[in-house]
């Protein structure tokens, strides 16, 4: 497929690389025009239980039906701004959150609805957030790129590319310094590998011992550049290799396969408080931003090739019906419920009320927010509504 | 009182922090084994052990960013930057992640942490070791700024902002680390931010500086005194953001004449704010227009003759001041 050329590094010679951990597959099988190995028997996949599995799909299809309403919403001129949105890329944050344990940590990038969803934020709130309401996640002070659920283990959604990777880098090393066996999965886009920042960090989380992931969820284009056209060397991940870090590179359309490879960070980084850089090769659908063009860069066939033959929430579906675990039947309840409650997450925003102007000088100090407990004197602020 | 140096002054206030929370670590470059560029963390490595003494690579925006993430999840850290002039290749991580993240979530997320390190020019190093960035850090919502010009003022000031809740960006001065001063002895001596304090009382003429400008003004003022028989009172702002309006004004209503002193670059500089708030809430008081003296409006040059000539200086200040009376 033209234009993708990073999948075709995953079936390259690459498959021998020292640096992937990956174990031979059990079984091959051609979906499409790429080789897919069969990671359902991998023991992180093999235990899951049939209602763990039927949930990992019902989490990917209530955040694209979450994110297909909120389009609808942009397009009727409720949500201003930039929407990122996730659609096609869904296996990718579900499956990673869903092998997580107590102390581990999520931060990511300005896509970031699918990862705010799969940690278990609720519909309403990033709904709100979106409408810019009140009852939003942060209040209507952060939008569609700045989610945040620390109560989750989520640290955000952050607008600046590459601008999280030095973050990511501080929760794994505030999780080492406070002697706990978690780690900070760090997502990213494959145009934030070109940022000095993920560099800098990689390096840190080398010399440190830093127990962080790195997960560059490449999707082809960076906003509308081809990777091929803003990257040199391939593939992406190689790029932790340099500093003694483990790598891979993985496909993102198969659920089984995003667990299996997080998972083995995961226990990298709990075991050996060793980083990782984990390229997962995804790809979405709609524009960079939803507002942005698409035809300059890429071609309606090739999107429609895609999810003709990668949708990740079909192949999945279609790997829980040959396993016995969900019919067509369950499947389209899914979906309808989903649907059901991605639309009341928009009558929900619709009704909520807007925020005072007066509210725009809350949350800015901590020490502002607590009067009773303030230290500081003088004047904070200089000009209020 | 004990005398002792602005050096030593920072190094207890830190002492003292590390001792007394166990989620304060001081990082940046050379801090530990080479005991500080400046050697402000003197005899810290062998006290506290390299978990809460911690050298970095140079590398600023991502031990910046580390610190960031850090502090996010409850730890206290204070960044040295060797120059605040370093602080520029890391600051998407003060200036968006920092200042922002709180206000972002709602509320939900604190950044209690302290950046820190020397802010001036007048050691002869050059435009690119020379900046005062009080100016636009003070101009981002988020972040307070603070310019202690005593050995006193950045102990207590320091030892407050470790203890903040919200970032806290410390603009020291190379100049002032030798300058010896006397500090209370108390156990826990502390200057709360956002106070100003009147450095000398006079009648005819406020002069209103911060950081090494305040030195610079007592010069002066104590020229004026000798020479002219001008009685002129000498405010240092010791802390940016927040800002201690009441006592600029107070001193404004007093003497009816203002002089603004300070190192940064004069357009948008901290003295045009302070030049806007007087003429908005005091105007009815002055006897003159506000006089200004900031650094001359070039990049900083390293010829030591040319520098002398750019910041402030004892010559500058006094004919301004003297355009006054």
């Amino acid at each position: 497929m033209e234009g993708l050329h990073h999948d075709t590094i995953v079936d390259g010679e690459e498959d021998d690389s020292p640096a992937k951990k990956q174990d031979s597959p059990v079984e091959e099988e051609l979906v499409g025009d790429v080789r897919i190995e069969d990671f359902s028997e991998k023991q992180i996949n093999h235990s899951l239980a049939p209602e763990e599995r039927v949930n990992l799909y019902e989490q990917m299809v209530r955040i694209r039906r979450f994110e297909e309403r909120s389009l609808r919403s942009y397009q009727q001129g409720h949500i201003g701004g930039f929407l990122h949105l996730y659609i096609g890329q869904e296996a990718v944050a579900v499956g990673a959150v869903s092998v997580m344990g107590e102390d581990d940590h999520v931060i990511t990038a300005y896509r970031d609805h699918g990862h705010a969803l799969a940690v278990g934020m609720d519909m309403d709130e990033c709904m709100a957030e979106l409408y810019g309401k009140k009852t939003g996640c942060s209040k209507g002070k952060g939008g569609s790129m700045h989610f945040f659920a620390p109560d989750k283990n989520f640290w955000g959604g952050h607008g600046i590319v590459g601008g999280q990777t030095p973050l990511g880098l501080g929760i794994a090393y505030a999780l080492k310094f406070n002697k706990k066996a978690g780690s900070c999965l760090c997502f990213m886009g494959d145009g934030a590998t070109n940022q000095g920042p993920f560099y800098e960090s990689l390096n840190l989380a080398s010399l440190w011992n830093l127990p962080v992931v790195y997960v560059i969820e490449n999707n082809g284009y960076s906003m509308g550049t081809a990777e091929a056209r803003h990257s040199a060397g391939e593939p992406l991940a190689r790029r932790g290799d340099m500093f003694d870090i483990d790598w891979s590179v993985s496909h993102g359309h198969d659920m089984y396969e995003v667990r299996h490879t997080i998972n083995d960070a995961l226990e990298r980084a709990h075991n050996e408080s060793r980083p990782s850089v984990l390229e997962i090769v995804t790809y979405r659908y709609r524009g960079h931003s939803v507002a942005d063009p698409d035809q300059t860069y890429r071609s309606k066939e090739e999107i429609e090739e895609y999810k003709k033959s990668k949708d990740p929430i079909n192949l999945y579906k279609e790997k829980l019906i040959a396993e016995g675990h969900l019919t067509e039947g369950s499947a389209l309840e899914i979906d309808r419920l989903a649907k059901e409650e991605a639309e009341a997450s928009a009558e929900f925003a619709q009704a909520s009320p807007l925020p005072e102007p007066t509210e725009l000088m809350d949350d800015i100090y901590w020490e502002t927010d607590n009067p009773a407990s303030k230290t500081s004197q003088g004047t904070m602020f200089f000009e209020t509504p | 009182m004990a005398t002792i140096t602005y050096r030593e002054a920072l190094n207890q206030a830190l002492s003292e922090e590390i001792e007394r929370d166990d989620k304060v670590v001081l990082m940046g470059e050379e801090v530990a084994q080479f005991k500080g560029s400046y050697k402000v963390s003197e005899g810290m490595l062998e006290k506290f052990g390299s978990d809460r003494i911690i050298d970095t690579p140079i590398s600023e925006a991502a031990f910046s960013g580390l610190a960031v993430g850090a502090a996010m999840m409850g730890m206290r850290p204070v960044v040295e930057f060797m120059f605040w002039s370093f602080c520029y290749v890391a600051f998407d991580q003060i200036f968006n992640n920092a200042a922002n993240v709180r206000y972002m979530s709602g509320g939900l997320i604190n950044v209690p942490i302290v950046f820190r390190g020397p802010a001036n020019g007048g050691t002869n190093v050059g435009a690119t070791h020379s900046h005062t960035p009080e100016n636009f850090a003070a101009n981002t919502p988020g972040i307070k700024v603070i310019c202690p010009a005593t050995p006193a003022d950045a102990k207590g000031m320091l030892k407050s902002a470790i203890r903040d809740n919200d970032p806290v960006c410390v603009m020291e001065n190379t100049i002032l680390y030798n300058l010896q001063g006397e500090v209370p002895e108390e156990d826990d001596f502390i200057i709360p931010l956002g106070k100003a304090n009147v450095v000398r009382e006079g009648s005819d003429l406020s002069i209103i500086a911060h950081g090494k400008s305040v030195h610079t003004a007592l010069e002066v003022a104590q020229t004026l005194d000798e020479t002219h028989k001008v009685s002129a009172e000498v405010v240092d702002l010791r802390s940016i953001r927040p800002l201690d309006t009441e006592t600029i004004l107070s001193s404004v209503r007093k003497t009816n004449r203002v002089l603004l002193v300070e190192e940064n670059k004069p357009f948008c500089g901290v003295d045009a704010q302070i030049a806007f708030l007087i003429q908005d809430q005091a105007f009815d008081y002055l006897d003159a227009p506000i006089k200004r003296v900031s650094a001359i409006d070039a990049p900083q040059a390293y010829s030591k003759s040319l520098e002398n000539a750019q910041i402030p200086n004892h010559d500058r200040v006094l004919s301004k001041a003297m355009e006054l009376i």
